[in-house]
């Protein structure tokens, strides 16, 4: 006969490593879940993967030298980074720089914050099964980096600030050109809406996931959208306007709960906030060379002949000066804009600083050894001893720059303070007593930039 | 300036120098004042500094005027608007100082990287553990005397 027993069953957490590789993760970050059946009961954050020693690389050139590699912080919105790592220098030299020029900067750092939100929004919905709002949502990023591209010659490593000033004006036909394109953004961001800001699904999934409550947030130290989806009113553009943001009327989004849904209509609204902020910078801009006439031909900047720069050079070598410093350069496409006529508006009036006009390079011997002054190193530029700490709003929250100087011209430290890290540190938090499944999109509207939080 | 002469004054054995270079107002602070001062500037009403913007520390090798590591904070106040930066002075002999991580979690993370990075040790910490390199990289890589070329053997996963 068989004896029948209570059979215990017995329960276990299970670990689940997810990463450092996988799709689901917006970069390389490794976690480990603690998981009761599909809940999420601990977290481990395990980050570095991407470390590239950015703070140690930067103590190695000169200020200038820096820009490069702040590119690659915040790869997808990497004007800001550039904008606000020259502005921390400036701040530390107390250096003024143009009215153009600052409006150059807001203008594409809005740009860039509307690049950024496309992308967040657009990866987290896919990962949610809505592939035609990512598609979209691309598309109008693509209208957009076509601007960056314009300006700065490049979509992604731009290098377009720098200290004092940015590499060159923008182009012609910029400002008809970018509403044109804001239109188009618009309309995708309108057609979005429409896909998901009603759609049951997607309600679902987000609303009440990954909620943190506004003590957690400001203690973790978290700013930018995904703070303010919490319900707290801080941006630093409200709060300690930089360049022209004290001109703009903008409004600053805030949402209630600090859960997925307010965090994406935070973002969806922010980025109508910035388009606004474009639009109005166009328009109060201060003109910069009038490069048409009434007809729209292209006016000469001077009425001598152009003559090509390694002509220029080649003249110069063989003596045969007279004249030439007068004449207009002809550069290399990658170069326009930051010829004379240009150069005056958008760098500031310090040599010591900003490298002179191609054409002063070239054609005469001030010009040339101002610019080898800045380059070589031991010459380049001398910040007085000090140091100096530069918060701009970037598009995950503050970036900040702390930049100390020791009087030479290498920085003596420079450290990026990354808007993600706090939230990266935080997941534990947001993810406690979800399920598996809702990882993904808490993790999407984290906005996880490996680049940045690595460094 | 009132902050700098209010904390000056409340703290006279503790701090160091005070200065608002560029507008940023920074206190210099001996490590032993850590936590009162922190505390304070934490809690004061008047101060409420309730968000850490940033944790980081600078090497300042070779100095002998002052010690050697300085841990740099930059503290915001919602509340008030302010930001204040708060420098303590971490001598390379006995490179430990309290953490803050118990006032604000924030500081959890960025401790964990000061250590990492520049091997200065926080009290109190509950997980002090390196945050961007493996564990068994050896030295702190943005100490002035950690060369920038050099190489350690990269090693695969431990388990």
């Amino acid at each position: 006969m068989m004896e029948t027993k209570d059979k215990v069953t017995e329960t276990r957490h299970m670990l689940l490593n997810v990463g450092p590789s996988h799709p689901a993760m917006h970069g390389v970050i490794r976690l480990v879940f603690e998981l009761d059946g599909e809940t999420i009961l601990k977290t481990d954050v395990e980050i570095g993967y991407l470390h590239r020693g950015f703070e140690k690389m930067c103590e190695q050139g000169q200020y200038n030298h820096a820009i490069p590699y702040t590119d690659r912080l915040n790869y997808v919105s990497p004007l800001i980074n550039n904008f606000a790592y020259c502005q921390a220098v400036e701040k530390l030299m107390g250096l003024q720089i143009t009215e153009r020029c600052k409006y150059i900067r807001v203008i594409m750092s809005e740009i860039s914050r509307v690049t950024d939100h496309l992308t967040c929004i657009g990866a987290s919905a896919m990962e949610l099964g809505a592939f035609s709002v990512f598609l979209y949502m691309i598309k109008a990023r693509e209208y957009l980096y076509e601007l960056v591209e314009a300006v700065t010659g490049a979509r992604l490593t731009v290098s377009y600030g720098r200290v004092g000033g940015v590499k060159a004006d923008l182009p012609e036909g910029f400002s008809d050109k970018t509403r044109k394109t804001l239109q188009e953004v618009r309309k995708v961001v309108a057609e979005v809406d429409k896909l998901l800001s009603r759609n049951r699904i997607f309600i679902d999934r987000m609303k009440d996931v990954g909620i943190i409550s506004k003590e957690d947030a400001i203690a973790y130290g978290i700013t930018g959208p995904f703070l303010r989806s919490t319900g707290v009113n801080f941006d630093v553009r409200k709060a300690q306007p930089y360049l022209v943001y004290d001109r703009m009327n903008f409004e600053v989004p805030v949402g209630t709960h600090g859960d997925n849904l307010d965090r994406y209509y935070v973002r969806l609204e922010e980025m109508e906030q910035s388009m606004r902020i474009v639009e109005q910078a166009l328009d109060q801009i201060p003109p910069g060379p009038v490069l048409i006439d009434e007809a729209g031909r292209p006016v000469q900047l001077s009425e001598n002949k152009p003559i090509k720069a390694a002509d220029m050079v080649d003249e110069a070598k063989m003596g045969r000066i007279r004249g030439i410093a007068e004449r207009p350069v002809q550069l290399d496409p990658t170069l326009q804009g930051s010829t004379k006529g240009f150069h005056e508006n958008i760098n500031v009036e310090n040599k010591k600083v900003v490298l002179p006009a191609k054409e002063s390079t070239y054609g005469n011997i001030e010009g040339l050894m101002n610019h080898f002054k800045l380059v070589m190193f031991g010459h380049g530029i001398k910040p007085p001893k000090g140091e100096a700490y530069f918060a701009a709003e970037g598009a995950n929250g503050e970036l900040g720059f702390y930049v100390v100087s020791d009087g030479t011209d290498k920085p003596y430290r420079v450290r990026v303070h990354p808007p993600c890290l706090p939230i990266m540190a935080a997941l534990p938090i947001l993810f406690e007593g979800d399920m598996m499944a809702d990882m993904i999109p808490t993790f999407g509207s984290v906005n996880m930039i490996a680049g940045e939080l690595d460094r | 300036m009132e902050i700098l002469n209010l904390i000056k004054e409340k703290f006279q054995e503790y701090v160091v120098l005070t200065h608002a270079q560029c507008g940023d107002e920074t206190v210099v602070l001996k490590k032993e004042g850590v936590l009162p001062v922190f505390t304070f500037l934490k809690n004061e009403p008047e101060l409420d500094f309730n968000l850490l913007s940033d944790l980081t520390a600078v090497d300042y090798l070779g100095r002998t005027d002052l010690p050697r590591f300085e841990v740099v904070s930059h503290l915001y106040s919602l509340k008030h608007n302010r930001r204040l930066r708060v420098k303590v002075l971490v001598p390379e002999e006995d490179c430990v100082m309290d953490s803050i991580s118990s006032l604000w979690i924030a500081a959890d993370w960025y401790e964990r990287e000061v250590w990492d990075m520049f091997g200065v040790r926080f009290e109190g910490h509950p997980n002090l553990k390196r945050l961007l390199m493996y564990e068994e990289f050896q030295g702190h890589a943005l100490r002035k005397d950690y060369a920038v070329n050099k190489r350690q053997p990269l090693i695969g996963p431990v388990n």
